[in-house]
C-alpha cells in the first residue's frame, strides 16, 4: 500500500451566506491552489466533493470550473461525516496506486438537507438532532454523574478556541454561566450546547509519497484509518457510549501503531457538548466518565489540545466541509502553522468525525 | 407509504418479523436482515419499558423498548417518569413521521 500525505489545504470563512454550493467549493479550491507550491490543474488525478447538497454531478462540475480533467471524480455523501469519508476514498485511490494526487473539497449550505435523517422512523416524530443529543446527555448524566457545568465547559472552551480562528462562524467568548443560562431547548440541552449549521467550504490535497514533496516540504502522513457503521437508526445503540467511534479508533490506532496517550492534538466531532465528552472517552483519550474533568482542566489551563480551531460548536458545522476542515486543522497543527491557536510541538494528531446520532464514525491518525 | 406507516395511520403499531428466522426486524422492513426473505407484520406486544426520557416545553419525550429489541421514541404521558417503568402505547399515528404516545402501564 502506497503511503499517502496531506500536502495542501484551505478553509473559507464559515457564514450564513446564500451562495451556490459550487461557488463555495470553488472558493476553497482557488485558495488551495494559491497556498500550494507547484500545483497545476494537470497534476490532479482525482476530484472528490463531499456535501449533502442536492445538486447533481457536482464533482465533474467543480472539476470543469477549476480547469481540471481528472481520471476520477464523484461526490461523497454520508451526512455529517461526508468529509472524512471522501478523504478516505481519496486515500484509497492513492494507496492502491490508481492515482497519485487527489483534491477533496467539502462544502455545505446553511440550509442543507443533511441536517435531519428523515428515514429514521425509530425516532418517531423526534427527528431533529437535539432529541438524540438530549437522550445522550441525560443518559451520560445518569450513568456518570456528568453535570451541566461540565457540559458548559466544552462549549466555553471551544468558543474560546474559535476566537483565534478567523474562519469561525461565530467567534464569541462565553462564560460557563452564560452557557448554562442560554436558551433552554430541552431539560438537558441549552442552545450553547449545540453546534450550528452554516455555509462553508474546505479543501485538502492528498498525494502519494513519490510526489508529495513537490507540493510541500512538510507533508503530513495519514498513518491510521478506522471506520465503523453500527446502524443507521439512532435507537439501536447504547446511549452512554459511541460504539462506532470506539471501534474506528481502535482500528486507526492499530493501523498507525499509536495509542491514545500519543495524541498531541485532536479535532473531534462536538456536534453537541456531550459528544465531545463521549468521543474523548470512546477514543481512549479520557477514561470512561472522566472526560468532563479533562475538559474543565483544559479550559482552566488554556490548553488547546482538543478542538483547537473551535470544534463544530465554535467554528460552525457546514456538514460536508466539517471533516475536511478538521483534517486541514490537524495538518496545520502538525506543521506548526496554526498561529495563535498552535499547540506545543505536536507530532501525532487525531481526527474524529461522525454521522446521524453517532451511528457511524471515522477516525484518522495523522503524523508529521 | 410502507406497511408500517399505513398501519400506524390506522392507529396500529405493527412490527416486521421474519417467519423463517423467527427474528424481529427493526427498524421495520419488508425484508429480513438475516436471510433477505419477506417479513410478516404483526402487532407489537405490550408493555414496553422506559429506557430514557427528557422534556421540551413541559412535554416529556422518551425512548421505550418493546419485546427486548424494538426501541422507539415517542411522547410520554406522565408527570412521574422513571427509567425501567413499564409503559403501554396509549396512541399512535402517522403524519409525515410516526407518532407514539406512551403512558405508564398502571394508568
Amino acid at each position: 500500500m502506497n503511503k499517502v500525505a496531506i500536502t495542501g489545504y484551505s478553509d473559507t470563512k464559515f457564514s450564513s451566506d446564500d451562495i451556490p454550493i459550487e461557488s463555495s467549493m470553488i472558493s476553497a479550491v482557488r485558495l488551495l491552489f494559491e497556498q500550494t507550491s507547484n500545483l497545476g490543474q494537470k497534476d490532479i488525478d482525482v476530484v472528490l466533493t463531499s456535501t449533502n447538497d442536492n445538486k447533481k454531478y457536482l464533482a465533474p462540475i467543480v472539476s470543469e470550473l477549476s480547469g481540471i480533467a481528472p481520471k476520477i471524480s464523484h461526490n461523497v455523501e454520508n451526512l455529517c461525516s461526508s468529509g472524512t469519508n471522501a478523504a478516505v476514498s481519496a486515500f484509497s485511490y492513492i494507496a492502491s496506486g490508481l492515482a497519485d494526487v487527489a483534491l477533496v473539497v467539502g462544502a455545505e449550505r446553511f440550509d442543507s438537507p443533511g441536517q435531519v435523517l428523515q428515514w429514521d422512523d425509530s425516532r418517531g416524530e423526534f427527528k431533529h438532532p437535539i432529541f438524540w443529543a438530549t437522550m445522550f446527555t441525560k443518559a451520560h448524566k445518569r450513568k456518570f454523574g456528568t453535570t451541566n457545568e461540565q457540559l458548559a465547559y466544552v462549549s466555553a472552551k471551544n468558543h474560546r478556541n474559535a476566537l483565534d480562528n478567523p474562519n469561525a462562524y461565530n467567534p464569541k467568548k462565553y462564560t460557563v454561566e452564560e452557557i448554562m443560562n442560554s436558551k433552554k431547548l430541552t431539560d438537558d440541552l441549552r442552545l450553547l450546547d449545540c453546534s450550528r449549521p452554516c455555509t462553508g467550504s474546505s479543501a485538502i490535497l492528498l498525494a502519494s509519497e513519490k510526489i508529495a514533496k513537490k507540493f510541500t516540504d512538510m507533508p503530513v502522513w495519514i498513518s491510521g484509518i478506522g471506520q465503523k457503521t453500527t446502524s443507521a437508526s439512532f435507537t439501536k445503540n447504547d446511549l452512554t457510549s459511541i460504539e462506532s467511534t470506539k471501534i474506528a479508533a481502535h482500528e486507526a490506532f492499530t493501523m498507525s501503531k499509536t495509542s491514545p496517550e500519543k495524541i498531541d492534538v485532536a479535532e473531534i466531532h462536538d456536534a453537541f457538548t456531550v459528544c465531545e465528552l463521549m468521543v474523548l472517552e470512546d477514543t481512549g483519550i479520557a477514561q470512561k466518565g472522566k472526560a468532563g474533568q479533562l475538559v474543565s482542566d483544559l479550559y482552566n489551563t488554556n490548553n488547546k489540545k482538543i478542538n483547537p480551531r473551535g470544534g463544530l460548536i465554535g467554528a460552525g458545522h457546514p456538514l460536508g466541509a466539517t471533516g475536511i476542515s478538521q483534517i486541514a486543522e490537524i495538518t496545520r497543527q502538525l506543521q506548526g502553522k496554526s498561529g495563535k491557536r498552535q499547540t506545543e510541538n505536536p507530532k501525532t494528531g487525531l481526527v474524529q468525525n461522525m454521522s446521524a446520532a453517532a451511528t457511524s464514525s471515522t477516525v484518522l491518525i495523522l503524523e508529521s | 407509504m410502507s406497511v408500517f406507516e399505513a398501519e400506524l395511520k390506522n392507529g396500529r403499531f405493527v412490527i416486521s418479523e421474519c417467519p423463517r428466522c423467527q427474528k424481529i426486524i427493526w427498524p421495520p422492513s419488508e425484508f429480513c436482515t438475516h436471510c433477505f426473505g419477506n417479513t410478516i407484520w404483526r402487532t407489537v406486544s405490550e408493555p414496553g419499558t422506559l429506557v430514557e426520557y427528557s422534556s421540551k416545553d413541559g412535554k416529556t419525550f422518551c425512548i421505550a423498548e418493546f419485546e427486548d429489541s424494538i426501541r422507539v421514541m415517542g411522547s410520554l404521558d406522565t408527570k412521574t417518569p422513571s427509567v425501567g417503568q413499564k409503559v403501554k402505547i396509549s396512541s399512535c399515528g402517522f403524519d409525515k413521521s410516526p407518532q407514539f404516545t406512551f403512558s405508564p402501564e398502571e394508568f
